[in-house]
């Protein structure tokens, strides 16, 4: 007998806490709020929870559920409709589970901010519009979904609006947002005119039914390529991750919910939705192998240089979001959708930890200020705090036995062996690795550990060119001489240690492959008769060792530079100033894009079309026919001059006109 | 030679044109007034001529001059009867200088 | 015969109506009118129309005219001081007041150069003329009438010299009295 999930209600109670905050939070006091802020989230993930419970039960996988239609348009035919199988239900369980951590962790943090009522609605609705994108059934719903988390994310990147910086981001965010978004819609668009529709059952078997492409002209390449676009523009890959640093302008646990743990990976679950139009397309696999793993190595570079806390956190997320991308690239969606699960915790509790160190810092965010405030080191201060972060930098950086070593060394494990994989893309993948390691553990020693010796340790390298970021400041004013250092309060500190708990031995989830196997059956039809199930490169016995050894390395290497021999870096930065602005200075992508992308538009904008066109143009014919209309007035009213004479000029003048009429000319 | 109805009326023409040209070269008021009597007159001579040459002498072209007449002379009262109030008012005849309705 | 009246007496009105326009002052204008009015007179004598001429001579000249040199002596017309013409009357009066002769003499008086004359006899009995102002033109005749008493009605209110309003009839006013007491009577 066929089981009713009410799957609706997950997303629906994120919304009803969002409707209530937003229209009486405002009268209710915080505590209230916070309530109600916490309450339905914690409904919908327990609602969630019994849906995946009843998993295997259930009669036939996967479980669709339909509630009317919501577009009917001629053939075109849209339900709300959500859809449980085992991808899906994934995400929901983490977006639901890491997200009501955060929900928690977010009334100890945001207690002195203002706005309290508003952060939480805006919080409830990201969470409806990310379940929303997860649990639906067509691509339609998914892009309502899709947008709607845009929205959320802005309202929230710009949540202190007062500050300018904020604000611009939170634009920043939505307008790039919006150039991949293009992408996405037109792949949208020629889905429906390929497939007649939207819904994923509708469209995946015909998919499945067209051969595999090889060349840059199939409409399936084409598809592919479209939507990844959108994911780039998302899931912030090159070259449209400008916004995500920026985003850190946000309070931190919005910056852990969404920028780390659900939004930004809303990309990499699209594209393993789509896992059928990609496997048929070799080229698109190629382009999103390579994207990944360029942005891997390339945000890992600029991570290595970075002083503020957030800004490395955030380099390191779209770092590991090219690893999610690269073994998507090499068809091992699976691989991708664990790492994904296991960067929701380690990075969400990356950045909630960050936060309870901006906290106990009283808004300082710069790492070599903190170690200077913190005598003593910090960790001395915020064990909890301490300890958390140690294990999720572990578990980021691949130490075996942590969640990420298992994720991380699978995804580089099926890009070296995949049939869709590359050798050599491997091998900038194990370097990021290496990096990872060793900005991660800087972070560590330069936050939490004291010193050694007194050496002047805020500038690597006075007097350089480049010049300290301004670090985005929590509303807290930064106080010169923290009174205390102090741990966080407990509403803080226990959804760190869940998480930690969760980034410890999530990896085991994989045991035996039981993980990939339980995904298995949405990838393995898909792939049947690809590029993807091709002849695999064997496994070279070395290949599990490297990305151990890459991490060890990195950790070592940030030790001896940070703690050991501190002075190395410094040296170092001044041995290759160059090199040194160069990568401390993001690579100038950002000055780029304003000379040669917003300048123009903005000229163009201004100049062009606002003076030229607009004024001069269309204002000016507007109003010159009005001022023609006076001028004429004016002309003639000149004529009523009151002189007699004049008039009588003008009757003898018209009779004289009349009598020529006819007398000479009519008269024929 | 015998003179046609031409003449009279170019005669005729003549004279209104004149009557015309005063009504709109004169300066003073009351040359302007008789600058229409002038016109009046000129147009006189023509219904009379016409009435002479084209009909044979029917009468409705005579009858038409007696009134034209009729409503010359009260046209005559009336008007200057405006003059002199005209000119009570305004102490000149200067009709350059009756501009009230300007603009 | 009929010709040098025509050009003499033709002649005279063309020289006063000139002469009007070349004239300042307002009464040697008036003048030459009277002047034009009598030629006209000879030359509706040679068309035939007699009553014409002699209530032309009567009325109008004698009449109308009569009125305009008194208003003209009323009002003490001296010659006008040139003023500012119009720049409408400049430029439009010659073309104007030419392009009509040249129409109305060329066009109109061209089509009649054929018809023969007959001048000099007198061809209505004034009896032919009351008769048809009694009978058809019965109805503008009465009109006249009525246009006369308005016209003579509007002449006298326009002309009229405004006179102060009639006073009341002043009474003779009592000594003044004293304020405490009533006397009868007092007061209009």
């Amino acid at each position: 007998m066929p089981i009713n999930l009410h799957l609706w209600l997950i997303p629906t109670l994120c919304f009803l806490g969002f409707a209530l905050n937003i229209l009486f939070g405002r009268l209710w006091s915080k505590a209230a709020a916070g309530t109600v802020g916490i309450l339905f989230p914690a409904a919908a993930f327990l609602w969630g929870l019994r849906a995946a419970l009843a998993w295997s039960s259930l009669p036939v996988h996967p479980y669709l559920e339909s509630h009317g239609a919501w577009i009917l348009a001629g053939p075109l035919r849209i339900p709300f409709g959500f859809q449980l199988d085992p991808l899906s239900l994934v995400m929901l369980l983490v977006v639901s589970g890491v997200g009501l951590v955060i929900h928690v962790y977010s009334l100890g943090y945001m207690s002195e901010e203002g706005g309290f009522y508003r952060y939480f609605a805006l919080l409830n609705m990201f969470l409806f519009f990310m379940l929303t994108l997860v649990l639906a059934n067509n691509y339609l719903l998914m892009f309502v979904g899709w947008e709607g988390v845009g929205f959320a994310s802005y309202m929230l990147i710009g949540f202190f609006f007062r500050r300018d910086s904020a604000s611009r981001a939170g634009m920043k965010a939505f307008v790039v947002n919006r150039i991949g978004d293009f992408g996405f819609l037109i792949g949208l668009f020629y889905i429906f005119q390929l497939f007649g529709g939207f819904e994923y059952t509708r469209v995946f078997p015909q998919v499945m039914r067209m051969p595999a492409e090889t060349g840059w002209h199939g409409p399936l390449t084409l598809i592919a390529l479209l939507l990844f676009a959108g994911a780039t523009g998302k899931s912030a890959q090159l070259p449209l991750y400008v916004w995500l640093p920026d985003a850190m302008e946000g309070p931190t646990p919005v910056s852990a919910l969404i920028h780390a743990a659900t939004m930004v990976t809303a990309g990499v679950y699209m594209v393993a939705r789509s896992a059928a139009i990609f496997d048929r397309s070799a080229v698109a696999l190629e382009v999103v192998l390579a994207v990944g793993a360029l942005t891997a190595i390339f945000a890992a570079s600029i991570g290595m240089l970075q002083r503020d806390i957030k800004r490395v956190l955030a380099y390191s997320t779209v770092s590991q979001l090219g690893y999610m991308f690269m073994a998507c690239g090499a068809a091992a969606y699976g691989a991708g959708i664990f790492h994904l699960m296991t960067h929701a915790f380690f990075k969400g509790l990356l950045f909630l930890a960050a936060g309870s160190v901006i906290h106990a810092m009283h808004g300082e965010q710069d790492m070599f200020r903190i170690r200077t405030l913190a005598t003593g080191g910090l960790k001395r201060y915020a064990p909890i705090t301490f300890w958390t972060f140690l294990i999720a930098t572990c578990a980021i950086t691949g130490i075996p036995g942590f969640s990420g070593y298992f994720s991380k060394d699978l995804i580089l494990e099926k890009v070296f062996t995949g049939a869709a994989g590359s050798r050599f893309w491997w091998a900038v993948g194990a370097v990021a690795a290496a990096m990872t390691a060793f900005y991660m553990f800087r972070a560590v020693f330069v936050t939490f550990f004291p010193a050694r010796g007194g050496e002047a340790e805020h500038a690597p390298a006075p007097g350089l060119a480049g010049h300290a970021h301004p670090s985005g400041q929590e509303p807290a004013t930064v106080v010169a001489h923290p009174a205390h250092p102090h741990e966080s309060p407990k509403v803080m500190t226990i959804p760190l240690i869940i998480l930690a708990v969760l980034a410890a031995v999530g990896g085991f989830l994989n045991l035996g492959d039981r993980f990939m196997r339980f995904l298995a059956p949405v990838f393995q039809p898909a792939a049947a008769g690809t590029v993807a199930l091709g002849p695999e490169t064997p496994a070279a016995g070395w290949l599990k060792i490297v990305p151990i050894v890459a991490a060890i390395g990195g950790l070592c290497f940030a030790w001896w530079f940070y703690q050991w021999k501190p002075e190395l870096a410094r040296r170092s930065a001044q041995a290759l100033p160059r090199l040194y602005a160069l990568v401390f200075n993001k690579y100038w992508v950002d000055e780029l894009y304003q000379r040669a992308i917003i300048a123009p538009l903005t000229w163009i904008s201004r100049r062009l079309l606002w003076r030229d066109v607009d004024q001069t143009l269309i204002d000016g014919s507007v109003n010159g026919v009005g001022r023609l209309a006076q001028a004429a007035g004016d002309r003639i009213r000149r004529q009523q001059s009151g002189y007699i004479r004049s008039y009588a000029s003008w009757v003898g003048a018209g009779a004289v006109v009349v009598l020529l009429y006819v007398l000479w000319l009519g008269a024929r | 030679m015998v003179v046609s109805l031409a003449d009279y009326l170019v005669l005729s023409a003549l004279l209104f044109a004149l009557g015309v040209a005063g009504f709109l070269f004169k300066k003073d008021l009351i040359t302007v007034f008789i600058s229409i009597e002038l016109m009046l007159n000129g147009v006189n001579l023509t219904f009379v001529a016409f009435s002479h040459y084209l009909r044979q002498n029917a009468i409705d072209g005579n009858l038409f001059v007696f009134f034209v007449m009729v409503v010359a002379a009260a046209e005559a009262a009336v008007g200057l009867a405006i003059i002199i109030a005209v000119v009570r008012n305004r102490n000149t005849l200067n009709i350059d200088k009756m501009d009230l309705m300007k603009n | 015969m009929q010709l040098a009246l025509f050009i003499l007496f033709g002649g005279l009105a063309l020289a006063g109506a000139i002469n009007l326009l070349v004239q300042k002052a307002p009464i040697h204008s008036a003048l030459s009118l009277v002047l034009v009015m009598g030629s006209l007179a000879v030359l509706f004598l040679l068309l035939g129309a007699e009553f014409i001429a002699f209530i032309q001579i009567l009325v109008y000249a004698g009449a109308i005219m009569v009125l305009f040199v008194f208003v003209i002596m009323l009002l003490n017309a001296q010659p006008s001081e040139p003023s500012r013409a119009s720049r409408a009357a400049r430029w439009l009066g010659p073309p104007v007041a030419g392009l009509l002769a040249i129409l109305l003499a060329v066009r109109v008086a061209g089509r009649y150069h054929r018809v023969p004359a007959n001048l000099g006899q007198p061809m209505f009995q004034i009896g032919d003329i009351g008769q048809a102002l009694f009978h058809q033109y019965l109805l503008p005749f009465e009109v006249t009438s009525v246009l006369f008493l308005v016209g003579v009605a509007g002449a006298v209110m326009l002309a009229a010299r405004p006179e102060e309003a009639p006073q009341p009839a002043r009474q003779e006013c009592p000594e003044p009295a004293d304020s405490m007491t009533r006397e009868k009577g007092a007061g209009a």
